[in-house]
């Protein structure tokens, strides 16, 4: 694996490897120290063109975590503030030389046209609507833990699934893992076609019982001034996930930020049915699994395990 | 092809003799090997091989060669004024006579527009000097292209506008466009329409349909196009007027042109080599450099439509839509990259290479068509007829070569088919009477 930049990219048995790859950081995550040397002395940039809170502060802890050197350019207050193209910004962080750059941008194919420019590792941090790699390999990891092998699980994709690169890159996931997808949301937010990428689509939350997983997306506030819904309130009305519509064996996730009383309810968003916390923890590990994937999978040198001296951090000052 | 508003640089006729071409030129009804002679700029003599008197004359060894009735491209932007970093009339009309282009029509969606008579004017008079191969501009149809209030019609068809266009925008007033029907009856000129409901393309970047719906793309939906041909067809019909479709790229919108022209609606139109060749699945590349464009790519079951048309009249012509852009332009993701794509030098070859060998059009639809766009705007059509002013593209059919291998004759590279291997080459145009363009390795005598 070169590149992390859709997950369509992925087989199965290369999905299995990376979230076994994250269970074994998981362990590590329970040590005290928390720390791998495996990236000792090569550099990972995150070059962000959006805000992120989860997807940037889990890459960018991912990297420490594993001993890179970590190099974090948000566009805002960077050269892309005064005009700087993509191409040229990357020419310039290519300079430094970096194993891996992980890039978020506000359009479609932004990440492939870096992974051709550059010579780094180049992770998809998320690319307009399109992809969102990495998110889709954590909530397969999440649920996995929960559910076990996801053959024949029924999962239903509920909201805004026009704007959304999550539902993209879940969908294709979680089919590639054995699920059986539907998709639910308003006519004009499901996109003329998705059928194609073979999963059902529903108009309403009827039939929502015969879901084992309910995945709520995120509802942009704008979308009802561009007139693909009347109103909030008619949104919530008919596709919000509340504990009325959630039945007890159903499991809940969400990509996050949440709106809450918007598609999810609060009282959903506390209850036990709820991975979305889990959802969050697991982005550590997994895009950790996801760096040693790309950057030391072919080194073959081991996790060390608790206890071992390799497993330390140098200390500051000493030869590592 | 003598219309009196096309021009080009001034120089020495031609005097040669293509020994052995096989001349191909349905509507004047020729197709045999002959010798053919060009004096003083004109078809003089055709003879049987080996046969034509040639004293003083070049002699050009054509055996196996197709000399063919150049074309003639009634949508190209050569980006002047304002953008000449793109193109320029040399550098465009030099990429139209490599393509076997002996006539083209410029767009005037430039900075600014081209919307009084100065710049009509001043444009024919740059002509003068930079085209290569006869050259004629429209004028837009709204002033600066703002969709507000018409051009001075009447002034700048007497500046010598060949007929009116906002193409690169619709007009969106149905009321504006009614207008200027009206007026049309006063001052004549096509006028030739870029059809697309705005309030239905939104910010599409490309077909709607599964495609985009797998990328996360912004879909622009067939009936943005086809709602508005209906529209405007309507509005040619009452009024009596004459439009002319541009860059068709539908289904839907071959059926509402098929049923305008049942209706006797005064309606030609045109499509572009990259929607006759390419669909909506090349966009998974996410490559808006040859795969950006505006129509966008559509389905097969449109290309399909298309060339079904082309076959059966209901498309008249095929128009390159001749749209350079600069690298820095289409070096950026694909949603904020320009659209456009060039389409001059390889118009022939790709059409002949992906419609013609494979045997779905023949080579002589093909021909008629490629030269089908000067009729809309009642500019006379290339001919091989004897006494025709000499436009003639002469073509190596079997030659087989690698777009952009050698550069562009265009200051800009974005072909759409770059990189492709095509079969057929233009390797000489003649234009306006003139020598327009060789191949430099036939010219030296190493090609063929």
């Amino acid at each position: 694996m070169k590149h992390l930049l859709s997950i369509n990219d992925l087989s199965k048995a290369e999905i299995e490897a990376i979230l076994d790859r994250a269970e074994s950081f998981a362990e590590v995550g329970r040590r005290d120290i928390k720390k791998v040397p495996t990236l000792r002395g090569r550099t990972v940039v995150t070059l962000f063109y959006e805000s992120s809170t989860r997807t940037s502060s889990s890459f960018e802890l991912a990297a420490k975590r594993l001993s890179a050197d970590l190099v974090s350019v948000k566009a805002v207050g960077s050269s892309v503030d005064k005009g700087e193209s993509l191409k040229d910004t990357v020419a310039t962080l290519s300079a430094y030389e970096p194993a891996a750059i992980v890039i978020r941008h506000p359009h479609a194919g932004a990440a492939q046209l870096v992974a051709g420019w550059a010579d780094a590792a180049v992770v998809n941090a998320g690319d307009g609507k399109h992809e969102h790699p990495s998110q889709a390999l954590l909530d397969v990891y999440t649920l996995r833990r929960r559910l076990g092998p996801l053959e024949g699980k029924r999962i239903w994709i509920v909201g805004d699934v026009l704007h959304s690169r999550v539902a993209r890159s879940n969908l294709i996931a979680f089919r590639e893992m054995g699920a059986e997808l539907t998709v639910c949301g308003p006519p004009a937010l499901i996109p003329r076609g998705l059928a194609k990428l073979g999963c059902d689509v529903e108009y309403s939350l009827d039939r929502l019982g015969e879901a084992d997983v309910v995945y709520a997306l995120r509802l942009q506030r704008e979308r009802m001034r561009e007139s693909f819904i009347p109103s909030i309130r008619e949104y919530a009305a008919h596709f919000q996930i509340d504990s009325r519509r959630l039945g007890r064996r159903q499991l809940l996730m969400h990509p996050g930020p949440v709106n809450r009383g918007v598609e999810l309810s609060g009282e959903v968003i506390d209850s036990p049915q709820s991975l979305i916390s889990e959802q969050v923890a697991s982005g550590l590990v997994v895009r950790m699994a996801i760096l040693y994937e790309l950057l030391a999978a072919g080194d073959e040198t081991p996790i060390p395990a608790a206890g071992d001296d390799a497993g330390r951090p140098t200390p500051i000052g000493q030869p590592a | 092809m003598s219309a009196q508003q096309l021009e080009m640089r001034a120089g020495e006729s031609a005097d040669l003799v293509l020994r052995g071409a096989t001349v191909l030129d349905p509507l004047a009804g020729i197709d045999a090997p002959h010798d053919l002679v060009v004096r003083a700029g004109r078809i003089a003599e055709l003879a049987a091989p080996g046969e034509a008197s040639a004293d003083g004359l070049e002699q050009v060894d054509a055996t196996g060669l197709h000399a063919l009735p150049a074309f003639f491209d009634p949508h190209v932007h050569l980006r002047v004024p304002g953008q000449e970093h793109k193109e320029d009339i040399e550098t465009g009309t030099r990429a139209a006579a490599a393509g076997g282009f002996c006539g083209i029509l410029a767009m005037a969606n430039t900075e600014p527009p081209v919307s009084t008579p100065a710049d009509v004017e001043s444009l024919r008079e740059a002509a003068r000097t930079a085209a290569s191969v006869r050259t004629g501009f429209l004028a837009t149809v709204t002033s600066g292209m703002e969709g507000e209030e018409l051009t001075e019609m009447a002034s700048l068809r007497e500046a010598g506008a060949v007929g009116f266009s906002d193409d690169g925008l619709p007009i969106r007033s149905a009321r504006l466009l009614r207008r200027a029907l009206q007026y049309q009856l006063l001052c004549g000129g096509t006028i030739a329409l870029h059809e697309e409901d705005p309030e239905l393309s939104g910010s599409g970047v490309m077909h709607e349909g599964p495609v985009s719906a797998a990328l996360g793309l912004e879909g622009i939906p067939s009936v943005s196009e086809s709602t508005m041909i209906a529209r405007d067809a309507a509005l040619a019909g009452y009024e009596g007027g004459r439009i002319h479709v541009q860059h068709l790229s539908t289904a839907e919108s071959v059926e509402a042109v098929r049923t305008a022209k049942t209706a006797g609606v005064q309606i030609s139109c045109e499509a572009s080599p990259h929607h006759l060749c390419l669909t909506d699945e090349e966009v998974r590349s996410l490559d808006p450099g040859r795969f950006k464009m505006n129509p966008p790519l559509r389905t097969e079951s449109d290309r399909q439509a298309l060339i079904e048309a082309l076959r059966d009249g209901t498309i008249d012509c095929v128009a390159t839509d001749h749209a350079p852009h600069a690298a820095e332009e289409k070096e950026v993701p694909f949603e904020e990259a320009a659209m456009g794509v060039t389409g001059l030098e390889t118009a022939f070859a790709a059409l002949h290479t992906h419609l013609v060998l494979p045997g779905t059009i023949e080579l002589g639809l093909l021909i008629e068509r490629m030269a089908g766009g000067a009729k809309p705007f009642g500019i006379e059509r290339p001919s091989l007829a004897l006494g025709s002013e000499a436009n003639i593209a002469l073509c190596d059919l079997s030659a087989k070569w690698t777009v952009g291998e050698d550069g562009y004759e265009s200051r800009s590279s974005n072909s759409w088919c770059a990189g492709q291997e095509l079969t057929g080459r233009v390797l000489m145009t003649l234009a306006g009477g003139q020598v327009a363009y060789r191949l430099r390795a036939f010219s030296l005598g190493v090609a063929a």
